[in-house]
C-alpha cells in the first residue's frame, strides 16, 4: 500500500525536467554547505603542521599529516578525562532524565490518580515563566552548593517539563486504561504495571526523549561554563571552549615568543585542537543518520494537548 | 504492615475504618505520588525556589557563604535601584534592541526558507536524493554552538582562514561589527533549518493527494497548485511555529552570541544580547545587581508575550495553543 501511495506521489507530485534540475542544484547546495564545514574541519585536523602556517586552512592541503591525532594520543590525559566527564554525564544524566520524566509523565497521564490535575498544572506553570540565568545559578551555587561537581552538570537538565507533556500525551494515546485495569485484577502492583506493561508499549516515546537528553547532555558546555572551574571535571566541549580562546593568547603571543620556545613551536597546535573538534563531533555524525527518524517523531509523538 | 488486631468496642473500629480508608486512598494514590515526586522535586528546586530567588534583582545582594538563606538576609533592599541603573545606561536600549531584531530575522527567515524547502523538496523526482538532502541539512541542528564556532573559526580567523584567502582580503573578521549581523542571522537559520523544515515536509506529505490530482485535470499548472492547495495547507502551522516564536522573542540563544563571535569586545555592539548581557554582567564584571534585574526584566516580559500569544494561538486554533 505505502508503495502505491509512493508512485502515486511521484506522479501526481513533481516538478518537470528542468525545474526539477533547478531546485535540486538550489537544496543541494545547501545541503553542501550543512556538510562541509565538517569535512573541512577534518581535512584541516589531517594538515601538516608547517603547511597550517604557511598556506593556512586549505580544502586540500599540499601535505597531509596524522600528527594532530598522534599528539592527541599522547597528550592523552587531559584529553580522556573530559571525554570520560562528558560519558559519564550524559550516560547518567540521560538514564536520570529518561526516568524522571517518564514517570512523573505516566503518574500524570493515569485518570485513576487522585491529584493529577495539580502535577500538570504544577508541571505547566514551569513552562510559563524563566526563573532566569541569575536566579538559577545562585540557587545552584549558594543553596545546593553543586559548584564543581558532576551534579551541576546532571542536575539542572535532569527533567524536561516539556518533554513530561508530550510524554503525558503519549502514554494516554499509547497505553489504554483498559489493558491496565485487567492487569490490576490480576493483582500486579502499580509499579510492575509501569515496567512490565506501559514501559514496553511506550518505547517509542522513551527512545525519543533519552536521545533528545542525550545529545543535550553531550553538547552541553553553558552549565559547565557556569559551574565548573575545577579542571579536573572539564567535559570535552567546555574544554574545545576553553581551547578555543587559549590557542588564540598562544598565537597572539606567538610573535616574540614561538621562535626560540623550539618545543611550543613543534606541538601541531592548530591540527591537534581540529582534532579534538571531529572527536567531539563523531559520535553525534556517524550515528544521528540512524536515529533521524526518532528525533523527527519527537515533535510528532504526542500533540502538546490532549 | 504489621499491626494489633483491635479487640472489639465501637470506638476502635471506626478507627480502624478510617485507617483502612486512609490505607486504600495511599494504595490507589501512593505509587502515582511517588512517581512524581523525583519530578516534582526537581521543579522546587529548578524552578520554585529560583523563581522566589528573583527578589535579589531588589536587592543589594552578597554571596554569603553560609548558604541562600543568609545571602538574601545579609543582602540590604534597594527598591528599584537596580531596575534604574539598568535602564538608565544605554546598554539596556542596545541588548534589547538586537534580542528583538535579531529573533524577529530569525522567525522571518526561518518561516521563508523552511517552507520553501518543504515544498520544493516535496516535489522533486528523486525521493531518495530527498532522503539524502534531509539528512544532511539535519547535522547543524545536532551540533553544539562551540563546534559550529570552530567551523566559523576555519573560514573566519584572519590568518588562516579560507574566507581572507578565497577573498585576497586582510580583513580581522572578528573585529568588524558590520559584517556580524549577516553572519549571525545566517548561522542562526542555518542551524535549525533542517529541522523546520522537515517540520513543514511532513505535513506537505501529508496532504490528501486528490486534492493535486483533482487540481491537474482542471489544468492548474504546478505553482497555482502550490499557491492554492499546498499553502492553505500548511499555514496552520505556520501560524502556529510563528507565534511560539513570538512568544520566545525576548530570549535570544546564548550559544550563537557568545560562542561563535567569540566573546570578542570589538563587536558588543552587534552581539550583545539580552542573555550574553546577563552572562557577562553575572560572572565578568560581577554585577550582580545589575544582572538580576535584566534576568527578570527578560522573564516578566518574556512570560507576558508567552501568555498573550498563546491567547492569540487559542482564538485562532483552539487545539494548538500551548494551554
Amino acid at each position: 500500500m505505502t508503495k502505491k501511495k509512493a508512485i502515486e506521489d511521484v506522479t501526481v507530485r513533481a516538478f518537470g525536467k528542468k525545474t526539477d534540475l533547478f531546485f535540486n542544484v538550489i537544496i543541494g547546495l545547501f545541503a553542501i554547505t550543512c556538510i562541509l564545514p565538517l569535512f573541512f574541519v577534518i581535512v584541516i585536523s589531517l594538515t601538516d603542521e608547517n603547511t597550517l602556517s604557511q598556506y593556512g586552512y586549505q580544502l586540500w592541503p599540499k601535505k597531509w599529516s596524522f600528527a594532530g591525532y598522534e599528539y592527541l594520543a599522547t597528550m592523552g590525559g587531559e584529553l580522556m578525562r573530559s571525554l570520560w566527564i562528558s560519558v559519564i554525564v550524559t550516560v547518567f544524566g540521560t538514564m536520570i532524565n529518561a526516568t524522571f520524566t517518564s514517570t512523573y509523565a505516566y503518574a500524570i497521564s493515569r485518570k485513576s490518580f487522585k491529584y493529577r490535575k495539580f502535577f500538570t498544572i504544577f508541571c505547566l506553570i514551569t513552562m510559563l515563566f524563566s526563573p532566569g540565568m541569575v536566579a538559577n545559578y545562585i540557587v545552584v551555587t549558594n543553596m545546593l552548593h553543586l559548584k564543581d561537581t558532576l551534579w551541576a552538570l546532571i542536575l539542572p537538565m535532569a527533567v524536561s517539563p516539556f518533554n513530561i507533556i508530550v510524554m503525558r500525551t503519549f502514554f494516554k494515546r499509547q497505553v489504554s486504561e483498559s489493558i491496565i485495569e485487567s492487569a490490576r485484577i490480576d493483582g500486579a502492583s502499580e509499579l510492575r504495571i509501569f515496567l512490565q506493561i506501559v514501559i514496553p508499549l511506550a518505547v517509542p516515546g522513551i527512545a525519543t526523549i533519552s536521545l533528545f537528553a542525550a545529545l543535550g547532555y553531550w553538547n552541553d558546555w553553558f552549565n559547565a561554563l557556569l559551574y565548573i572551574s575545577d579542571d579536573k571535571l572539564v567535559p570535552l566541549q567546555y574544554l574545545l571552549m576553553k581551547i578555543q580562546a587559549n590557542i588564540e593568547m598562544l598565537t597572539q603571543n606567538a610573535g616574540t615568543g614561538a621562535q626560540f620556545a623550539g618545543g611550543l613551536a613543534a606541538v601541531p597546535k592548530e591540527a591537534t585542537r581540529m582534532a579534538m573538534v571531529v572527536i567531539a563531533t563523531l559520535p553525534i555524525a556517524a550515528t544521528y543518520p540512524f536515529f533521524q527518524k526518532y528525533f523527527v517523531r519527537g515533535l510528532t509523538i504526542g500533540g502538546v494537548k490532549e | 504492615m504489621k499491626e494489633v488486631t483491635p479487640k472489639g468496642g465501637l470506638e476502635n473500629s471506626s478507627e480502624r475504618k478510617k485507617r483502612s480508608k486512609f490505607r486504600q486512598k495511599f494504595a490507589n494514590n501512593g505509587p502515582f505520588i511517588i512517581f512524581a515526586l523525583p519530578g516534582a522535586i526537581w521543579m522546587v528546586f529548578f524552578f520554585y525556589i529560583p523563581v522566589f530567588a528573583n527578589v535579589v534583582a531588589f536587592k543589594d545582594f552578597k554571596f554569603s557563604p553560609d548558604g541562600f538563606m543568609a545571602s538574601l538576609a545579609q543582602s540590604k533592599w534597594v527598591g528599584f535601584q537596580n531596575f534604574k541603573f539598568l535602564f538608565s545606561s544605554n546598554a539596556a536600549w542596545l541588548i534589547t534592541k538586537n534580542t528583538l531584531l535579531y529573533n524577529l530575522g530569525f522567525i522571518t527567515l526561518n518561516l521563508i526558507i523552511a517552507v520553501f524547502f518543504a515544498i520544493v523538496m516535496s516535489e522533486l523526482r528523486h525521493k531518495k536524493l530527498v532522503k539524502t538532502y534531509q539528512t544532511s541539512m539535519l547535522l547543524p541542528y545536532f551540533l553544539s554552538w562551540v563546534i559550529i564556532a570552530y567551523f566559523v573559526m576555519a573560514f573566519l580567523n584572519p590568518e588562516k582562514g579560507l574566507l581572507n584567502s578565497m577573498l585576497h582580503t586582510d580583513i580581522n573578521w572578528y573585529a568588524e561589527p558590520k559584517y556580524w549581523p549577516f553572519f549571525l542571522l545566517m548561522l542562526g537559520t542555518w542551524k535549525g533549518i533542517g529541522y523546520n523544515s522537515i517540520l513543514y515536509f511532513a505535513t506537505v506529505m501529508g496532504i490528501d493527494p486528490t486534492y493535486y490530482e483533482a487540481a491537474m485535470v482542471d489544468g492548474a499548472g504546478k505553482w497555482q497548485q502550490i499557491k492554492n492547495i499546498t499553502i492553505p495547507q500548511l499555514l496552520p502551522l505556520m501560524t502556529l511555529m510563528t507565534i511560539l516564536a513570538v512568544g520566545n522573542i525576548f530570549r535570544a540563544d546564548f550559544g550563537l552570541f557568545y560562542t561563535v563571535p567569540q566573546n570578542s569586545g570589538a563587536l558588543y555592539n552587534v552581539t550583545s544580547v539580552l542573555d550574553t548581557y546577563i552572562y557577562n554582567g553575572l560572572t565578568a564584571t560581577g554585577d550582580i545587581g545589575m544582572s538580576s534585574a535584566a534576568s527578570l526584566y527578560q522573564s516578566v516580559v518574556g512570560c507576558i508575550l508567552l501568555v498573550s500569544t498563546n491567547m492569540l494561538v487559542r482564538r485562532f486554533d483552539g487545539d494548538s495553543a500551548l494551554f
